[in-house]
């Protein structure tokens, strides 16, 4: 913890950054009500919330994205418009977000130099860079280009870039949601560090153990309002849980049960990748039984992209033999003749390719069951694609005003059950998920893997892909880790823990080949 | 100040009422046009709108002209609504005349029923052939459709301008380059006396339920809007990228050709240096006047139509000049895409800066982030 700078004479703290009953509402929704928010110099401030609940909003406020609709910002005691990003940063704001926009094709110091406001030249900048990045320990080669870093690095160059404007409140998106376990420790020190030397941080997240073990404060929102604020090391995971959710944290259930016949196989499956900044995938064996859940961690950009592409059958296998459903060849067949063998397939993305957004929630059913008799001589049958539709609402919960409702309307959750729930009711023998509760709250999140867990009590070969760690041990049988293309040995989760699968994640598992590109993201 | 917010949902109520508020603006500017022109603005409506169709004659010319559009415009919607931008109608038009026509000048002593079909046949498979480059080289080189499509129609004219110049020309002709007159078993049966509209316009008509259907019930129609809204999910599903584009130039080639051919088949009964003031393209803003739905596109084809004929009632009567048609129709597109504005957004009536929403992932200007 960093008590050295928050423990300054109180009655001369100025508090870095002030936020008095934020509000900002959007046609649809309220993302802010009556939000206050007090940062202290030095301070590690965690703003926890499920997803929804009104973080990025006020992020996005703070850094100038956004305007509020009410309320005050004050500045170290300064009543303080922020216009604007380049205001933000002015005043000392910097904002490190979620997902990265480097050129891949530029080195690290052409990217950091295009996102800076005044002009430096490269030849001054590439050394500064280096200067910072190797004081908070954060190691960088200012000329290296983005394309062949890892995302753990390339997050490197985010928070370099905010380090180099010397900023008096670093604000972090989720940072750890790219990182191996042991990648983010590093990254906390770092962030020690920063803290020490009178630097405030806004940590955004839901992770709970990462916040009691970094934060000295936590603001806690639910639905755009704060519900409480806590001292994360006093309180227990529970507690927080409780005022992130307003009620116990549910739990899955995860029955003994002994795996049958192999229901999905890959064996020695290689492909290359079309995109020039894709990954190959090498020699990958997999095997998933039915009635068990087969996990697959791995850091976001090593191969899990191109591997569900080959097994969904996007990407056709170049022999037939190389990966098989349910004992049978299927790698050259295309998804519907995957389809047909009995696969059913949750992709990672909810809009846009598990479901249109622009159509109804029973045009999207179609989309998918198409082969469960919803078709006849080339037409729809619209009585049995309602009814299929009506179905996964009921089964699933899905919150919307019936089978009409377009799919782009619905809350991520809830567009997330009616998918896992469409994939589900078409009776698959094999399934594959990926990303099956990406950004969606808890209570959503654990109906999802429930409902995932019951499919295989029923004799369902399921493999799901995942980059959340904590997930894969809660509802997986056995793990294996992605990385760089290459896929490990499956362990049982009984004979595995955290460490382990963290060292794989970054190529540990095969120590010889593994390039030095995935080494990189734990160093 | 009025600040605009985007709307939850799209409107559909607005989708509905924009081309009403379109044609409406369009007539509003067209009265102070007039006035401008020295014209009393209730007798130029009256001689554009009105006069035109106040005859069975002139009924009759709307739906000739009103004719193609249709075809073609019903085609190009299917196509649309998959992303797949075939903007090359007028030369798959006309092809299609090129291929009817030969059918015709092939066989001219010919009288039996069975020529009128076989040009038909002729004039659709022409169109389609036309349509197959684009989507050949989309779909084996990734070339872009829009712009092959567009060049080929200048091809298409160079070709049928060639064959009346040579292979083609009627040798009793006097060497003007058209064709020699059709017998009259190769044209289109009129549809009533005392007007010039004749079969093509029943196969108009058809084509509108056929595509109505199409889109609406049929699974292929269903593969194509998915592809169109959604090209992930599409994939995803295992729906056929290649097979969307096929179908989408083979379908909208296929009826430009048969425009082509109720062009050539129908009032100009002959081959010549050109078979199409533009209909190829005017259908495009046909399309999306009509929310590319058959039945909007129908209705459109109308509205253009009229626009097509009183332009020139109006040269003739007034003495405008012939531009008026082209500025008629630039004021519908125009008014049209500024009221399509509101079926995403709404005024909110307060006085505020304007924050554009910012969809995530977009760049934020001036700085290398973007919006989470």
């Amino acid at each position: 913890m960093t008590e050295g700078a928050v423990a300054q004479d109180p009655v001369r703290a100025v508090p870095r950054l002030q936020l008095m009953g934020i509000g900002k509402r959007y046609p649809a929704v309220v993302a802010n009500a009556d939000v206050s928010l007090t940062v202290m110099p030095g301070e590690i401030h965690a703003v926890l919330g499920e997803n929804g609940a009104g973080k990025s909003t006020l992020m996005k406020i703070i850094y100038g994205v956004t305007r509020p609709d009410q309320g005050e910002i004050l500045w170290e005691g300064r009543q303080v418009d922020i216009a604007s990003p380049a205001a933000a940063r002015r005043l000392g704001i910097g904002m490190v977000f979620q997902h990265f926009s480097l050129f891949e094709t530029l080195s690290v110091a052409q990217n950091i130099s295009l996102a800076l406001d005044d002009k430096v030249p490269l030849a001054t900048l590439a050394p500064r860079i280096q200067a910072v990045s190797e004081a908070y320990g954060l190691p960088l080669d200012p000329h290296r280009l983005v394309h062949s870093m890892s995302v753990g690095e390339r997050q490197r160059v985010e928070i370099v870039r905010c380090l180099l404007q010397s900023p008096r409140l670093l604000i972090m998106d989720e940072p750890t949601s790219v990182l191996t376990p042991q990648a983010v420790l590093k990254l906390f020190e770092s962030l020690r560090r920063l803290a020490s030397e009178g630097c405030s941080i806004l940590y955004i997240s839901h992770k709970l153990d990462e916040i009691q073990a970094l934060c000295d404060k936590a603001t806690v929102l639910r639905a755009g309002r704060v519900t409480g604020t806590a001292v994360p090391a006093q309180e227990s995971a529970r507690s927080l849980a409780e005022l992130m959710i307003g009620r116990e944290l549910p739990a899955c259930r995860l029955a003994a049960h002994s795996p049958g016949e192999v229901g999905l196989a890959v064996k020695g499956l290689s492909i290359r990748s079309d995109d020039p900044f894709g990954t190959d995938l090498k020699d990958i064996h997999l095997e998933v039984r039915s009635g068990e859940i087969l996990g697959l961690a791995g850091i976001s950009g090593n191969g899990q992209q191109e591997l569900l592409r080959a097994l969904s059958g996007e990407t056709r296998a170049p022999a037939p033999g190389l990966v098989q459903i349910a004992g049978q060849d299927a790698g050259a067949l295309r998804p519907a003749g995957r389809r047909r063998l009995g696969m059913s397939f949750v992709p990672e993305d909810r809009l846009g390719r598990g479901a249109v957004p622009e159509l109804s929630l029973a045009a999207n059913a179609l989309l998918t069951g198409h082969g469960a008799q919803m078709t006849r001589n080339g037409l729809i049958r619209f009585g049995a694609v309602r009814d299929f539709a009506r179905r996964v609402i009921e089964r699933f919960q899905v919150k919307c005003g019936g089978t009409r409702t377009l799919a782009g309307s619905l809350s991520g959750g809830n567009l997330q059950r009616f998918i896992v729930g469409r994939e589900i009711l078409l009776g698959p023998r094999v399934m594959i998920a990926a990303q099956p509760t990406w950004g969606v709250d808890i209570g959503a999140a654990m109906l999802i893997r429930q409902a995932i867990i019951d499919l295989r009590d029923q004799g369902v070969a399921i493999l799901v892909v995942s980059e959340e760690l904590e997930e894969l041990f809660m509802m997986s049988d056995r793990i294996a880790v992605i990385a760089d293309g290459r896929v490990s040995q499956a362990v049982a989760v009984a004979r595995t823990n955290v460490q382990q699968i963290g060292d794989w994640m970054s190529g540990g598992f095969a120590a010889g080949a593994a390039d030095a590109s995935a080494l990189q993201s734990a160093a | 100040m009025a600040r605009l917010e985007a709307r939850p949902e799209p409107s559909r109520r607005m989708m509905l009422v924009s081309p009403l508020i379109a044609a409406l603006a369009m007539l509003l500017t067209g009265a102070v046009l007039f006035a401008v022109l020295g014209q009393e603005p209730a007798h130029a409506f009256y001689v554009y709108f009105i006069e035109p169709i106040s005859t069975g004659y002139g009924v009759g010319e709307w739906l000739l002209k009103a004719t193609p559009l249709i075809l073609c415009g019903v085609g190009l919607a299917l196509g649309f609504r998959a992303n797949v931008q075939n903007i090359g109608a007028d030369g798959q038009l006309t092809v299609g005349a090129i291929g009817a026509g030969a059918v015709a000048l092939q066989f001219p002593d010919a009288q039996g029923p069975w020529l009128l079909p076989l040009m038909l046949l002729a004039g659709t498979l022409a169109g389609m052939a036309w349509a197959a480059i684009p989507a050949l080289l989309r779909t084996h080189f990734n070339t872009n459709e829009i712009l092959v499509s567009l060049m080929l129609v200048y091809v298409a004219y160079l070709l049928l301008s060639y064959l009346v110049h040579g292979p083609l020309r009627d040798p009793e002709g006097f060497n003007f380059p058209q064709s020699r007159m059709f017998q009259p078993a190769a044209l289109l049966p009129l549809l009533v006396e005392g007007a010039r509209t004749n079969g093509a316009f029943l196969l108009s008509l058809a084509a509108v339920a056929g595509a109505w259907f199409f889109c609406d019930r049929s699974f292929a129609g269903y593969r194509m809007r998915v592809s169109g809204m959604a090209p992930g999910a599409a994939a995803y599903a295992g729906f056929s990228e290649k097979m969307n584009v096929w179908l989408a130039f083979l379908i909208s080639g296929g009826l430009a050709g048969l425009a082509g051919v109720g062009e050539v088949a129908g009032p100009i009964g002959q081959l010549q240096q050109s078979v199409t003031p533009g209909y190829g393209f005017a259908a495009i803003i046909v399309a999306y006047v009509g929310r590319l739905h058959p039945l909007g596109v129908l209705l459109a084809s109308l509205l253009m139509s009229l626009l097509y004929i009183g332009g020139e009632t109006a040269q003739m009567e007034l003495r405008l000049p012939s531009a008026i048609t082209g500025l008629f129709q630039g004021l519908m597109l125009f008014y049209l895409l500024a009221a399509d504005l509101f079926i995403h957004y709404r005024f909110k009536p307060r006085l505020q800066i304007v924050v554009p929403p910012h969809p995530r992932g977009a760049p934020i200007p001036g700085s290398g982030e973007t919006v989470p």
